[in-house]
């Protein structure tokens, strides 16, 4: 075997050197940097959209041809529009109040179970109380649903400030409670006699149900919500308990040093979290089904997850996220006529979620040259 | 068969897919991950399986398939949570609300359809002389054996082995571990998808034993009532089967009600399993208010090398 020679040796460790990959810059993860730019969300859309699109290739599909259709459904008519418009007001509702305690680090799913008890006892005061003046209908269903919200969302905080129960499994199991509970109302109590076995409440009164706006299903619980939206931004960022939630978001034992009260702040945030999630009940009784109905919400209350965390739990944000995902879910029924199930839409949002929060924290990766 | 082997054979069947869960959950918290894409999970592993089983009509295939689709959720888990140390329980939500919607959106073609499987079952005649367990032994099929093998391998591989005391260092101080030159990432990266296998393989029995045709969110949140046994278990394997058992007694003791109509609403007894859990777990959460949580001390936070803990 022929020797190297010195020179030889060091020629090729050169050569090797310059062969390997000299990136101009390199990666360094900062956790205190606030993720990317304003556009980053939109890019992260695509990227999730372009994943589920692998998927609708591969079952034989144009992902192209779906995505449009979807657009074209939920933007593309004035009756589309109108129908995101609903959509995103219980998205908008709730998204807020699991916000609330999202930035509080507790992990409240339950909105959809306070969804349906506030839905529930919206009716319930339709049903035990006929001789109501018909100006008072809609503030009594309101307050009833917000006071049933608030009630179940307490179901949740206290067992966890009392026993330190996970509230991420409390608030879950009582989302099928709730479900089972509006099943037993629908299919027996309450069910309308003169209703073909249709699992439904008979209609709301006119003066129960929630106004419209001319000619459209799009009622004034769009108020409610864009009002619950200015008020979140206005305590969250005037108001001194806004600051001890801000705090206790940030560090939570620092704050038990300060003198907030943890469990306090719990029980005040699921009491929100719920109410807010009860109006929405109510809002989707009163001002869309105008009955309670099984299967009253495709599931708002796991979407507005989604809302929340597409708005990095900011409340203005919060207004357009809603609105992109109730065309989503818009979008999800108008694919049903080229057969493809409403589903999809839900994939699109667990798919986008992943992307966002990946993506978020590759946002706090620098780029540092070399 | 009597009503009491017939209520323990029911909830050994309809507890095993949780016992699959809950220990895929505990392998993959022992390491200080949370994983709450169970739901999802189970419900690709659940149809993957299907799938495979329509087309193949091979059953070895078919559990195989599941369990590559669930680990494939588990890598993606453990990409976001160790890798890009994105939030753990954002990430698992995300991924339980992809694998609903996906599949939803793969099972479509064979929504309804029964499969014609039958799942072999192990004879064991010295077992079966025994006089009164005889009878529910000779009721066990494969998948209640392998969990039955599961149970003992990962309580002595979690307690008994020195790979079982990393793992359990790690989720308890991955700084710590570090410093002693194990591998937190990748240690992470296994048990996340070993884990979420095991929560496929849950998915599969539940396909392919409990109720041979696939619908819609057919879990009806089973992978969640595993998660909350997993607090209920003490991330010990071997309570995971007191558990899972328990509460597949009361699935099927519910069911059994609802044929003898005892004027209760079905409704109020399909909340059973539900309401109980919330009940348990405040009951654990009271004893245990003076003890230390036996719970990973680094559960759900990522860990970074460069960063004070």
């Amino acid at each position: 075997m022929k020797r190297e020679s010195a020179a030889e040796v060091i020629g090729k460790a050169d050569r090797r050197k310059l062969v390997r990959l000299q990136l101009p810059f390199e990666l360094h993860y900062d956790h205190l940097k606030k993720g990317g730019a304003w556009w980053m969300p939109l890019a992260w859309v695509l990227a999730a959209l372009a994943i589920c699109g692998i998927f609708i290739w591969l079952n034989g599909m144009n992902p192209l041809t779906v995505y449009a259709k979807m657009a074209q459904g939920a933007f593309g008519s004035s009756f589309g529009i109108s129908e995101t418009l609903v959509k995103s007001i219980p998205l908008l509702l709730c998204g807020l109040g699991v916000a609330a305690a999202y930035r509080i680090s507790i992990w409240n799913i339950g909105a959809e179970g306070q969804l349906v008890a506030g839905a529930i006892a919206a009716t319930a005061v339709t049903i035990y109380m006929p001789s109501l003046p018909g100006g008072l209908y809609i503030p009594v269903m309101a307050a009833a649903g917000i006071a049933a919200g608030a009630a179940w969302g307490l179901l949740t905080a206290l067992p966890r400030a009392w026993f330190g129960v996970n509230e991420l499994i409390t608030s879950l199991m009582l989302n099928y409670v709730a479900l089972l509970l509006l099943d037993y109302f629908v299919f027996g109590p309450w069910r309308d006699p003169a209703g073909f076995n249709f699992p439904g409440t008979p209609m709301l009164l006119p003066e129960q149900q929630l106004m419209t706006f001319q000619g459209t299903r799009l009622h004034y619980g769009l108020l409610f919500a864009l009002i619950a939206a200015v008020a979140f931004a206005f305590f969250l960022g005037k108001t001194r308990w806004g600051y001890e939630m801000k705090v206790l978001g940030a560090n939570p034992s620092a704050t038990k040093y300060g003198g907030i009260s943890i469990n306090r702040h719990i029980l005040i945030v699921m009491i929100i979290s719920g109410g807010l999630a009860g109006l929405a009940g109510m809002s989707e009784v009163s001002g869309v089904a105008h009955r309670l109905m099984y299967g009253l919400s495709p599931g708002y209350g796991y979407t507005a997850i989604i809302v929340a965390w597409l708005a990095k739990l900011n409340p203005w944000a919060m207004i357009p996220a809603s609105l992109f995902v109730g065309g989503l879910i818009v979008g999800g029924y108008s694919v049903q006529t080229i057969g493809l199930p409403s589903s999809m839409s839900m994939m699109l949002q667990g798919a986008i979620l992943i992307t966002l929060i990946g993506g978020e924290m590759l946002g706090k990766y620098r780029f540092v040259r070399r | 068969m009597d009503f009491y082997s017939y209520l323990i054979i029911a909830s050994i069947s309809s507890g095993t897919p949780l016992l699959f869960a809950v220990l895929g959950g505990i392998l993959s918290e022992r390491s200080g991950v949370i994983f709450l894409g169970t739901e999802g999970t189970m419900l690709i592993g659940a149809v993957v399986s299907c799938l495979t089983f329509a087309g193949t009509g091979s059953m070895l295939l078919s559990v195989l398939a599941s369990l590559a689709a669930a680990g494939g959720i588990g890598l993606a888990h453990a990409f976001l949570c160790v890798t890009l140390r994105a939030n753990q329980i954002v990430s698992g939500l995300a991924l339980t609300l992809f694998g609903t919607g996906l599949s939803a959106y793969l099972g479509k073609p064979v929504a309804g359809a029964a499969l014609a499987v039958t799942v072999p079952r192990l004879s064991m005649p010295w077992l079966e002389k025994i006089p009164f367990a005889g009878a529910i032994f000779s009721n066990l099929d494969v998948f209640i054996w392998i969990s039955f093998g599961l149970v003992a391998v990962l309580y002595l591989y979690i307690y008994k082995t020195s790979w079982g005391l990393h793992l359990r260092a790690i989720g308890d101080s991955p700084a710590t571990s570090d410093a002693m030159g194990l591998r937190v990432g990748l240690t992470r990266y296994l048990h996340v998808i070993g884990g979420a296998m095991l929560m496929g393989l849950a998915g599969c029995y539940l396909i392919m034993v409990y109720s041979p045709n696939w619908m819609e969110g057919m879990t009806s949140g089973r992978g969640w009532i595993a998660i909350a046994l997993i607090i209920l278990a003490a991330w010990n394997p071997l309570y995971a089967l007191g558990g899972a058992y328990l509460f597949g007694g009361l699935d099927a003791l519910g069911f059994r009600l609802q044929l003898m109509e005892i004027g209760i609403p079905s409704y109020f007894l399909k909340m059973l399993p539900y309401l109980v859990t919330i009940v348990v777990l405040m009951i654990v959460g009271w004893r245990g208010r003076h003890v230390p949580s036996p719970e990973p001390k680094s559960l759900g936070s990522a860990y970074v090398r460069e960063q004070r803990s």
